[in-house]
């Protein structure tokens, strides 16, 4: 992975930068020394490290626009951190930027039910944000499988996703307003408690901007009142492409689960391995997970299964209580510690259309083979997010190199049946060689003008998203 | 000008001298005045339906009417619930989808499934510098890059002209119930729909007519609308009688109470529990709120300044239709303005897209 070779104008003026960002923070507010600073060299993608200048952690949106001042005035790169969960490598310094984390930022700034929104500062965690609103009967809905640790502040740089937004939407759809600041230190208010957008929608271009365009440091968002139920059904299958094909016309039926999970059978091995969640031994497995009443989820979870049902499915559990349904879920939630316990995997993130869905498992197939890797399937198959993880020896030599080869290749298969390279995850460092499967030179240049209007001197986490060389003559500037 | 497809589209932009104004039906938009019109019916037509993956891809210039008609057949339909505004604003024509989600024109299913742009996945469309542009997929979740997608979605014309969207469909609900109380003050009513939005009962429209009632709607399973009018009935129980009436979706959704009273139409987004109060000091001819309060159609007597009468709101305000004078498009922060003149400087750097500010 290239990364563009840091300046080295930029590392001889260490103390001076450090000086001045020591003038309008605390000073443990502040991280510089050589080896405090490795604690910020990677996010979740650690194959890729190095360690920045230094990081600074502000408390508050005057703080925020204090240090960026500072960096646009010393033409300093700024790389935004939430919670350091990006399994893109979003959050990837270079040696001549500041990390600028958000992670001391987590206040509960303003709890509104009438109106049905929460206002908090962008550090506070995923799952925190539901944790504060979830006593009165109402929830935050995104819920990406990092939502313990991640901050909402990364979740609308990625627009991430999660197992429900099948029901209730991504990041995106669930995010009113935000206050930013921009490289100069402007702050900007866009949106707000209400449904829609005067103007332009800034708002929209914002969320999922991976970092590039400002520095979120508070966001408004919409919060639901928690359904009176939900539980799952299982739904185990001989064939992946039988699994997929219930999957289509579960949607097609006019049933709306909140979740269609889908594992296959090296994933399946794996979780009963480490999990012993009691999974039935097949090739392919479906959770689908519907919300309401009891007697709302009965009568759903009926016809779910008498749709399953003409698909000679090997087995059907229809969760019978609480407990029923986490044991159903213990495995999904578990998959990527089963395999990480086994092997070395990369995870990727491309998004197809459902009616793909058995065409791209089988190619999926060939193409493990081909390369003498395996690949399990784990995946949100309700909206087509897929999660292939490939299986590596890292300590192997050429086996990485092969793996991201396989996984470009399963890319390029996901845009090529009319998909996306990623569907939540973001791009960061690691898809942004690949954009140029999925865009064409013109609409690559159309983004890159939208950083051109937030950020003209291009030094807010400047070498992500884009290939290096469409935005070569930029970040030179 | 009427291109028949997107190449031609894009030559008549490169060497288009401009002030042009896109149109689609004509049935929604603000139109600019001294621009030449430019005419999106001629890329019409559905391109790609897949049922059993939710997506339809159509033609910018494809009239509503005839997708939704494709959507019936399948059991399916736009969840936004494009308003029609052809009665309310006394034009004819037929809306395209473009023109919709140019204004990203969504009905009372607002709260509960989304606007327009939340349901726009893919578009295609040719800039001010004539080349054609593409963003976003025909997949439910992308985010491959920046989403520019939503950034067309309401752009107004003004970023360039939209040839071609993919949207994500969803099926009809098997039935639908609508929940009346009647005699409640605009407080009470937004209170009452305000209780109803927060409960786990899913309402898919929250909206209240002065002296006519106040208005919930169920969709779902049989079954369930049943049950959860019960559920909606008990709660509401400090608010009134409940009582099961025809759906008045249609006429809400169109603004139809607003149709036959004279007057500019003004188009209020606001914090839901501050628009009774919001409409106690505009002094309106009549109103209707609809979102559960979260957006309010007036009609204002002719040429009177509604934003002069609020001063400063969270929210804002769109004047729909009267004579020039009082900016049509909400006043917007200075950094705002600043990141959307620059925006428009990028799209559209000869400025040929005209700005839709007079009626």
């Amino acid at each position: 992975m290239d990364m563009p070779t840091p300046s080295l104008q930029i590392l001889s003026r260490k103390a001076r930068i450090v000086e001045r960002l020591l003038e309008v923070l605390p000073a443990d507010a502040v991280v510089h020394d050589p080896n405090e600073v490795r604690a910020y060299e990677c996010d979740a993608l650690s194959a890729y490290r190095c360690p920045p200048l230094a990081a600074v952690l502000p408390r508050d949106t005057a703080e925020v626009a204090a240090v960026l001042r500072v960096c646009f005035e010393e033409r300093v790169p700024v790389v935004p951190r939430g919670a350091g969960t990006s399994l893109a490598g979003g959050a990837l310094p270079t040696a001549d930027s500041v990390i600028l984390g958000v992670a001391r930022m987590n206040g509960v700034l303003e709890v509104d039910y009438p109106n049905r929104f929460i206002r908090v500062q962008s550090g506070r965690t995923n799952l925190s944000v539901t944790g504060a609103v979830e006593s009165d009967g109402f929830f935050y809905a995104p819920d990406p499988s990092s939502q313990l640790a991640c901050a909402i502040a990364g979740n609308i740089a990625m627009n991430s996703g999660g197992a429900h937004c099948l029901k209730y939407g991504v990041t995106t759809n669930n995010l009113l307003g935000v206050t930013m600041v921009l490289m100069d230190g402007t702050v900007v208010e866009i949106g707000g408690p209400w449904m829609d957008a005067g103007g332009l929608d800034l708002l929209g271009v914002v969320c999922g901007s991976e970092g590039q365009l400002g520095v979120v440091t508070e966001a408004t968002l919409r919060i639901l009142p928690k359904p009176e139920g939900a539980l799952p059904v299982l739904i185990g299958f001989n064939e992946s492409e039988v699994a997929g094909a219930c999957v289509s016309d579960i949607i097609k039926a006019g049933v709306l689960p909140v979740a269609i999970e889908f594992m296959d059978g090296p994933c399946i091995k794996a979780c009963e391995a480490f999990a012993k969640a009691g999974y039935p031994d097949c090739e392919a497995l479906l959770i689908v997970e519907v919300e309401g009443s009891e007697a709302e989820i009965r009568h759903q979870l009926g016809l779910i299964t008498e749709i399953a049902r003409r698909h000679n499915p090997v087995e059907i559990r229809e969760a019978a209580d609480e407990a029923q349904a986490k044991r159903i879920w213990l495995g999904r939630k578990s998959a990527f510690g089963a395999m990480g316990q086994i092997n070395d995997y990369m995870c990727l993130d491309g998004t197809i259309p459902v009616s793909s869905l058995p065409h791209v498992l089988r190619r999926i197939g060939e193409l493990s083979r081909d390369y003498g890797l395996d690949v399990a399937n784990v995946f949100h198959a309700g909206d087509g997010n897929m999660h292939p993880l490939i299986l590596y020896n890292a300590n192997l030599p050429g086996d990485q190199e092969k793996c991201e080869a396989l996984g470009a290749d399963i890319l390029r298969l996901c845009v090529e049946v009319g998909g996306c390279l990623t569907g939540e995850h973001g791009v960061g460092i690691e898809k942004r060689d690949l954009m140029e499967v999925q865009y064409g030179a013109a609409d690559l240049e159309a983004q890159v003008r939208v950083k051109d209007v937030f950020d003209p001197r291009w030094l807010l986490n400047p070498a992500k998203v884009f290939p290096l060389h469409v935005t070569a003559g930029r970040r030179a500037g | 000008m009427r291109p028949e497809n997107e190449a031609e589209l894009s030559e008549m932009v490169r060497h288009a001298r401009g002030p042009l104004a896109v149109r689609g039906g004509g049935t929604r938009g603000l139109a600019a005045r001294g621009a030449v019109v430019l005419e999106t019916s001629g890329l019409s037509g559905v391109r790609l339906y897949e049922p059993g993956a939710l997506t339809l891809v159509a033609g910018a210039g494809t009239p509503v009417a005839e997708i939704e008609v494709a959507l019936a057949t399948e059991g399916q339909r736009l969840a936004f619930e494009v308003p029609d505004l052809r009665q309310v604003l006394g034009r004819a024509g037929a809306s395209t989808i473009g023109g919709v989600v140019a204004e990203n024109a969504s009905g009372p299913r607002r709260v509960q499934a989304g606007a327009c742009r939340d349901f726009l996945l893919g578009v295609r469309f040719v800039d001010g510098r004539g080349d054609v542009l593409r963003n976003g997929g025909r997949v439910m979740k992308n985010v491959t890059g920046y989403d520019l997608v939503k950034l067309m979605a309401g752009s107004r014309g003004r970023l360039g002209v939209l040839t071609e969207v993919a949207l994500k469909v969803l099926p009809k609900p098997e039935a639908e119930v609508t929940l009346a109380l009647r005699g409640l003050s605009d407080a009470q009513a937004v209170a009452a729909l305000s209780a109803a939005l927060g409960s786990p009962y899913e309402v898919s429209g929250a909206a209240h007519l002065p002296g006519q009632g106040t208005f919930l709607r169920i969709e779902g399973f049989a079954g369930s609308v049943r049950y959860r009018f019960g559920e909606l009935a008990r709660l509401l129980q400090g608010f009134g009688v409940a009582e099961e009436v025809p759906s008045p979706w249609a006429a809400i959704r169109d603004v139809g109470p607003l149709a036959a009273v004279a007057g500019d139409l003004w188009r209020l987004s606001v914090k839901p529990s501050e628009a009774p109060g919001i409409v106690a000091r505009m002094g309106a001819e009549a109103v209707i709120y609809d979102w559960g309060g979260g957006l309010i159609w007036a009609r204002m007597a002719p040429g009177a300044d509604l934003r002069a009468r609020l001063g400063v709101f969270a929210g804002h305000a769109t004047r729909l239709s009267g004579a020039p004078g009082i900016a049509a498009l909400p006043p917007e922060a200075a950094p705002v303005v600043a990141l959307s003149e620059g925006l428009r400087a990028q799209f559209d750097p000869r400025g040929i897209f005209a700005a839709p500010e007079e009626v």
